[in-house]
């Protein structure tokens, strides 16, 4: 079998591959040009008569549970991040299937961290086939030096929901780490030692896979409440001394940067919003959980304090900044999707306009709606913008696959997209004639804020108009590039490798571009 | 690595700057090995440099390591300069082609609310640093950089004249303590710098030297009538004593500065908040540069975080009647702006005596009154200041005249 064939050219002028590990797949078409035909995926049916009617259904290890669940070569395990760099539990899963002689897994994570860089030697004896899933750090390194024997698969949270539900993504065990269950399978990530707040990665994954098993090391007695994973979906639970490590799932605080730079790219951002009329009494905002985002939310603070406003909603990657905005009576709601301090995981169990979501709530495309397009502004990163406005969030401009794409794709289906980032960092210019990797098409980008001035999408004539008496310091894309380039000097052309090891896949499931292996 | 000359840093956390290591041979070539986080965008370019460089400097056998975090060009050459230079004598100095912009002239009696200081070797500070906008950027050679660092800033320093951008920022260098800082005058004079602040000024002969040496460089390199401004630094009990004959040493005297950390710790005493220990030298250099009529700038105040003590800081010494005020974080500079800048009141005032100015004026009248009053002439002067002050800080519209 090819790893990947039948190369096209797709919407925005990439050659992707539409064969990809043995599976067909589309070419991106453009913005909402693809429709998916047919029915989701469905599961076989289970029965009462399998599970224990005392709903007790612990078993003694997480190896058992695998083996019980049918484990075998080729399948396909998933598991969440909501532990982030203190999960404990996904390295535990591939050192059984090691250990058992399985071999050609698809590890299915919603995200991958340094923590699991043990998967490398698993990747490399043959246990673990690909990733599909996010590649940070040392993974990244591995795939793209072409040293991975499948095709990388990268999917945005919401396009990892869609897969699942359409069925593209089969998932043959899902392994739920959680930080509260109990003997049923309930789950929530608001109690216990390791609470990361919610589990809302892990419900496509509840929902949709063949076996379910629960790891937690807080049993409770039945019913487990909340019950963010349904028990009903679970096959079994399994009791472990630890979890996930707390220190390095929720960090005791989020911090708003330092960075002088930063903050004025934050100051310029806050300033833009309400020069150009985004910012307004009942308005809606996702910003992450970087440093430069969270100083932007705390301008959008003293906007609405100042103006005796009230947002409606923020979109959170909660932290201690959304929490007190909340508290303050700044917003109505925090819709959150993952938690990442300990005043998230706080408000989010106390408050009940903390609310947990998922990304079938938030993002998945091929829903009857979702929440990202309802905001008003959202604040994103990206390694890389062209002249085009196409953005890049997944490789460095070396080549290097160094970051997932999260939610990114999902929410720049919001009413505005801003990008605030440095013109340059350590003299790699962030505006290039094309990007390295493009990760959404350019008419989904409508602002560009650096330090040396915004740039704003030709598209967008009506923030031009809004601005333009602002006094702010709004020039062209190619100007900023030129004043990048002066800088920096002009970099020079990228030379990768021919082979692809990895595409990106758009939020509707279609692959907008292929990364090419890294010549190291 | 015995016989390898080294400049540059290369410390875990260091960004945009590079660590160059030299070794002079007697045969096999030059031989030229680059590590960088840039390598492929800019590896060629780097790789280029280098090799223009050693053939600059002539050399036939040499073993060049560069190890980059990105730095730029004028910084990977003041590194690789600096470690040839530490092993063969040269008088030739690498210049990178300059910027125009960095030749411009400032004015004796401009705006100098603030001045930021950054550490002359430590490129990472100074890339961004005019972006925040001060009224000057200090590239300092004499406290913020290590004494085994100083040589290798000195290059640092002089490429940063030439190649960084400044923003529209007037360019300053504070040189080491005189008699050392006459050699810093030699590298950073050609470079055509705003002005140089001296530090631990205590006797107008000091200025006297400093400007026997500019003079000597300025003629060698045909600067023409360049004109370069001082801003002595008071640091000491004497250098308070001898303010007004300080502030009067030379017309080239832009100001006087005072620095309290030094200042302090020769009287003896704690630098605290209220500053009553050094009510005095305040004072004294304000009365000694209003007596010269040059301008009184206060010291750095140290707490970055603490933005509120910062505007209570500023609005004292407004009152006790300084002109600026040094920084050492980039946040600062808007706070002192904001609180030096005149306020509604002053401004009003201001605009009143300015326009009561005029209509005397376009009436033929020698006399201007505003009300019963009589104005006097400097206080129509202060007036005007105050109204370019207001305008220069964005406090009124610079046509407020059509406006009222």
């Amino acid at each position: 079998m090819k790893k990947y064939d039948n190369l096209v050219k797709n919407a925005v002028g990439r050659l992707v591959p539409t064969v990809i590990n043995g599976e067909q797949h589309f070419p991106y078409k453009g913005v909402g040009m693809h429709r998916p035909t047919g029915k989701k995926h469905s599961p076989s049916i289970s029965t009462c008569i399998d599970y224990p009617d005392d709903g007790n259904k612990t078993v003694a290890s997480l190896k058992e549970a695998l083996i019980k669940s049918g484990l075998k070569d080729g399948m396909t395990i998933s598991t969440h991040h909501h532990f982030r760099n203190g999960d404990l539990i996904s390295n535990q899963i591939f050192d059984i299937a090691h250990e058992l002689g399985i071999k050609n897994l698809r590890w299915f994570p919603s995200a991958s961290f340094p923590c699991q860089e043990r998967m490398i030697k698993y990747m490399e004896d043959g246990t673990i086939n690909r990733i599909e899933g996010s590649m940070n750090g040392p993974l990244g390194k591995f795939v793209s030096e072409g040293k991975m024997s499948g095709i990388g698969v990268l999917r945005s949270h919401g396009g990892r929901y869609q897969a699942i539900q359409d069925g593209e993504v089969k998932i043959d065990i899902a392994v739920i780490a959680a930080p509260t269950a109990d003997a049923f399978g309930n789950a929530n990530g608001v109690n216990g030692q390791a609470a990361c707040g919610l589990l809302g990665f892990a419900l496509g994954d509840s929902q949709y896979a063949e076996k379910v098993i629960v790891v937690t090391d807080n049993i409770v007695p039945f019913p487990c409440v909340p019950w963010q994973i349904q028990g009903n979906y679970v096959d079994f639970v399994v009791k472990v001394d630890q979890v996930g490590l707390p220190e390095k799932i929720v960090s005791g605080t989020t911090m708003i940067t330092k960075s002088p730079d930063r903050l004025l790219i934050a100051e310029i951002t806050a300033q833009f919003c309400e020069a150009a009329g985004l910012i307004y009494d009942g308005f809606s905002y996702q910003a992450g959980a970087g440093g430069t985002a969270l100083s932007i939310g705390n301008y959008f603070g003293e906007i609405l304090r100042k103006n005796n406003w009230k947002a409606s909603f923020i979109r959170a990657g909660s932290n201690k900044y959304a929490v007190e905005m909340l508290e303050e009576g700044l917003v109505g709601y925090i819709l959150d999707g993952q938690t990442f301090d300990l005043d998230g995981v706080r408000s989010m169990r106390e408050n009940a306009n903390h609310v947990a979501t998922s990304p079938f709530t938030s993002y998945n495309f091929h829903g009857k709606g979702n929440f990202a397009s309802m905001l008003d502004v959202v604040i994103l990163g990206a390694t890389e913008v062209d002249l085009n406005y196409n953005a890049n969030v997944v490789t460095h401009s070396d080549g290097y696959l160094l970051h997932g794409i999260g939610g990114w794709q999902n929410t720049l289906f919001a009413k505005t997209t801003i990008l605030p980032i440095p013109l340059f960092r350590d003299r790699i210019p962030v505006i290039r004639d094309e990007v390295t990797t493009i990760c959404a098409p350019g008419e989904m980008i409508d602002v560009i804020v650096t330090e040396r001035g915004i740039a704003i999408n030709p598209l967008r004539q009506d923030l031009i108009d809004k601005v333009k008496n602002s006094g702010l310091p709004i020039k062209t894309i190619e100007q900023l590039k030129a004043e990048a380039e002066a800088i920096c000097g002009v970099p020079e052309k990228l030379v990768l490798g021919d082979e692809i090891v990895a595409v990106i896949k758009w939020v509707d499931g279609t692959i907008i571009d292929a990364v090419r292996r890294v010549i190291a | 690595m015995n016989n390898y000359s080294f400049a540059g840093n290369n410390s875990p956390d260091t960004k945009s700057d590079c660590f160059v290591a030299f070794e002079l041979r007697k045969s096999g070539g030059n031989v030229i090995d680059i590590k960088s986080k840039v390598m492929a965008l800019y590896g060629k370019s780097i790789h280029a440099l280098a090799e223009d460089m050693l053939n600059f400097f002539e050399i036939e056998h040499g073993h060049l390591i560069i190890e980059d975090t990105g730095a730029l060009d004028f910084v990977l050459a003041a590194r690789i300069e600096a470690a040839i230079k530490l092993q063969i004598s040269s008088n030739k100095d690498y210049l990178l082609e300059g910027s125009a912009e960095n030749k411009k002239p400032t004015q004796k009696e401009q705006f100098r609310f603030s001045r930021l200081y950054l550490p002359g070797n430590t490129p990472k500070l100074m890339i961004s640093a005019g972006i925040h906008h001060p009224n000057g950027l200090i590239l300092d050679l004499e406290d913020a950089v290590a004494p085994s660092k100083k040589y290798e800033a000195t290059f640092l320093v002089r490429n940063a004249l030439r190649n960084l951008n400044f923003y529209g920022a007037e360019r300053m260098v504070r040189i080491n303590q005189i008699p050392k800082g006459l050699d810093d005058l030699k590298i950073v004079v050609p470079q055509y710098p705003n002005l140089i602040l001296v530090p631990k000024c205590e006797h107008p002969d000091d200025l006297i030297r400093v400007n026997q040496a500019i003079e000597e460089i300025k003629s060698q390199h045909q600067m023409g009538d360049f004109p370069i401004w001082l801003m002595p630094i008071i640091e000491s009990a004497k250098g308070v004593l001898n303010a007004y004959s300080i502030a009067t040493a030379a017309m080239n005297v832009a100001a006087l500065a005072i620095g309290l950390e030094d200042y302090t710790a020769d009287m003896g005493t704690r630098r605290t908040t209220a500053g009553t220990e050094s009510f005095f030298a305040r004072s004294m250099v304000v009365n000694a540069c209003r007596a010269a009529g040059i301008q009184p700038i206060d010291s750095v105040f140290s707490d970055v975080s603490d933005m509120n003590a910062l505007a209570e800081n500023v609005k004292t010494s407004k009152g006790l009647g300084f002109d600026g005020m040094g920084c050492i974080h980039p946040r600062q500079i808007a706070v002192i702006h904001e609180n030096f800048a005149p306020e509604a009141i002053e401004i009003d005032k201001a605009k009143k005596i300015v326009l009561a100015f005029k209509e005397a004026e376009e009436n033929g009248l020698g006399v201007v009154s505003l009300g019963t009053k009589m104005i006097d002439a400097p206080v129509v002067k202060r007036a005007q200041r105050t109204i370019l002050l207001a305008i220069k800080t964005g406090k009124l519209e610079p046509n407020w005249e059509d406006l009222t």
